[in-house]
């Protein structure tokens, strides 16, 4: 190992050494099931703020955009825009609502007036596959960063990462519980948004401060001249391949606002003013740190040389924040540069760490509060018990997560995300969106909504070309598709389902309410209403 | 734990306080439920619109989209940035206007519901 390994190797054990230090000392703070769950529900809206922000720029977003902007130029930028505006859903139509209606999970919103033991159990179905197709992105980001960073390509190392980080989020979880993930994300977020300002500043720097500079060094850099910075480069070759943009960019900007793990963050408020003021910072926070992906995926285009571009187009994109970081630093060999890629990597690291905490927590919170106690127990398990269950699910979510990502090694982690996203969109957002505004809306709306979501948007994914029918590329020889070749069970033409799966959750969410003959709960509406716009007879914060 | 939530009968929630009847009927309720949709149903067909106009101009108007204005910066990238002022405007926009008017009628709703439940004691 020389010294540059050693350096990076230190900084991420650091990383590592902090959050252990924050988990202990959270673990001492933490009494019960709201602490536990919701962190006692005693964070300001700032800190919730910086924690959403933690939660919600994952791997994909530092590593994957800024990478897909490094390699697609402008196409790139969408993912950024997406993910933002998204932000609106949730501030405007759910987080202040959802804070006031439920207690601990996206189901307690819907038990509200639905029959609990039915819609908690798909609720809990559909929010631990999304979070496992999230947490595996993660996980298979972290195993590439570390091989590619300490220079050791074999599937033993990167399957050890991958090991290490399940154990450690498992760690983080069962002893932290909802106090130390909140921690360890506001630790992250701080050090990713000094982190990417710092190489901001120092792209920015080499032209002058001029962006107009930047983009065209970047644009003729690419060999692909003006074309990099429009639109179209990677998703404008065909109409298939358009309407898969389209229907990527519909499932992002609805998707944020269903997925389990922001959801829950809004509990850890005491109140939904609170919750606001936190998605307010979170969108603050999270679109200036998506202007920065701009400058560091076109300075990663503009700045790095064929060695390391080479690098960055074999890790599909993930390194060009890490590399772009070594070259402003004063490049490879210079001291600089290797204090800088090591930064940058553990900031990274440090990324992925926060994100799958949070992924852990809000499954095993559903499993223990929605399964076991809502559905299994019929709501009369002690909270002692609750919460032992609580701890049980997130080793064994953990494992299964570090089982599954091994075999995912070969998935693209930035299609992951889209995945989740999608799958968030169709299971989760019409029903939660229906819940709160349709008084006639009912339990088989929500059933057929949520499991309507969750198999179109799966099942479509089985069968597009990200299973099989791409066949091999003419240049690699490389089989473009997951299943061996011999294998073609393609048919629907779209790698992102969200045009499809959504519009048709919506439907069903419709369909299943106007066909039911469960009688309208009126009166748990008007209370859902009260409660959820004033506030009246919402969960209030533990006194300590 | 503040919760009150009866565990029986499980299946449905049967938790139902007639305060919040009495609550619902209020003109400061049905000012609150009228004043909120009238802000956020517009805002968020007009920013999904706007949106929405965003991506089908980067895949259908290439031409317009890749109009240099100065320098390298072309319509697609003020398009893109003007996405993200918009939404901090919007985010900014509805703070202010829940600020001033939704919490004041949520608050005076809420101390309604507590005196109601003190009184009772």
């Amino acid at each position: 190992m020389d010294g540059d390994q050693l350096l990076t190797t230190a900084l991420f054990l650091g990383v590592v050494a902090i959050t252990i230090g924050i988990t202990f000392w959270a673990s001492r703070q933490t009494s019960g099931a709201a602490d536990f769950y919701a962190g006692g529900r005693g964070f300001s809206g700032v800190q919730n703020g910086l924690a959403i922000g933690g939660d919600y720029m994952s791997a994909a977003s530092f590593l994957g955009i800024s990478g897909a902007i490094a390699l697609s130029g402008y196409d790139g930028f969408l993912y950024s825009i997406g993910f933002l505006v998204a932000w609106l859903v949730a501030l405007l139509l759910v987080a202040e609502m959802l804070r006031n209606a439920g207690r601990y999970t996206m189901a307690d919103q819907l038990a509200f007036r639905l029959r609990q033991r039915s819609v908690r159990t798909a609720a809990a179905t559909s929010t631990v596959v999304v979070s496992i197709f999230y947490l595996l992105a993660q996980m298979v980001g972290a195993g590439a960063l570390v091989a590619l960073l300490l220079d050791v390509s074999s599937d033993t190392a990167k399957n050890i990462t991958i090991f290490a980080v399940g154990a450690l989020m498992i760690f983080y979880v069962t002893v932290g519980g909802m106090k130390g993930t909140t921690w360890v994300q506001i630790v992250k977020a701080v050090l990713l948004m000094a982190g990417s300002a710092l190489i901001v500043v120092l792209v920015l720097a080499k032209f002058g401060f001029n962006l107009s500079d930047l983009l065209g060094t970047a644009a003729s850099n690419s060999g692909k001249g003006q074309a990099f910075l429009e639109p179209g480069l990677k998703y404008g070759v065909s109409d298939t391949s358009k309407i898969d943009f389209l229907s990527l960019g519909i499932a992002l900007v609805l998707g944020t606002a269903g997925l389990p793990h922001i959801l829950i963050r809004f509990y850890t408020v005491p109140t939904s003013r609170d919750a606001r003021k936190s998605v307010l910072w979170a969108i603050g926070l999270i679109g200036v740190f998506y202007l920065f992906t701009l400058v560091l995926g076109f300075g990663a285009a503009a700045l790095l040389n064929k060695g390391d571009m080479a690098k960055v187009v074999a890790s599909g994109g993930n390194l060009a924040s890490p590399l772009l970081a070594q070259n402003v630093g004063g490049g490879e060999g210079s001291t600089g540069g290797a204090v800088l890629l090591a930064l940058i990597s553990a900031v990274a690291f440090a990324t992925i760490l926060a994100v799958v905490a949070g992924l852990t927590l809000t499954s095993s919170v559903s499993v223990a509060h929605d399964l076991y106690n809502g559905v299994l127990r019929r709501g009369e398990a002690s909270e002692g018990q609750e919460l032992k269950v609580a701890r049980w699910a997130a080793l064994i979510i953990g494992l299964i997560a570090i089982l599954l990502a091994i075999p995912a090694q070969r998935l693209n982690v930035a299609f992951l995300v889209a995945l989740a996203f999608a799958v968030a969109a169709s299971a989760n957002l019409p029903s939660i969106v229906y819940n709160m505004f349709w008084k006639r809306f009912n339990t088989r709306g929500a059933l057929w909504s949520i499991y309507g979501g969750l198999i179109s948007s799966v099942g479509l994914v089985i069968f597009s070309p990200i299973m099989s029918g791409k066949g091999v590329d003419p240049v690699s020889g490389k089989n473009l598709s997951l299943l061996p070749t011999s294998i073609d069970i393609s048919w629907f033409p779209l790698e992102n389902p969200g045009i499809v799966s959504i519009p048709l959750a919506f439907f069903l969410g419709w369909l299943g309410s106007v066909t039911s003959k469960e009688p309208d709960a009126v009166e748990r509406y008007t209370e859902l209403e009260v409660r959820a716009l004033s506030g009246a007879g919402s969960e209030k914060a533990v006194q300590h | 734990m503040t919760d009150t939530e009866p565990q029986r009968p499980h299946e449905r929630a049967a938790r139902h306080d007639p305060i919040y009847d009495t609550l619902h009927q209020e003109p400061d309720f049905v000012e609150l439920r009228r004043a909120y949709r009238a802000f956020v149903f517009p805002a968020t067909i007009a920013f999904l619109s706007w949106y929405l106009l965003y991506v089908v101009m980067s895949n259908w108007a290439h031409d317009f989209m890749s109009h240099q204005l100065w320098g390298n910066i072309n319509v697609a990238l003020v398009f893109g940035l003007l996405q993200f002022v918009t939404t901090f405007v919007l985010a900014w926009v509805y703070s202010r206007y829940s600020t001033s008017r939704l919490d004041p009628l949520a608050r005076r709703l809420d101390e309604q519901y507590i005196a109601e439940l003190e009184g009772r004691r």
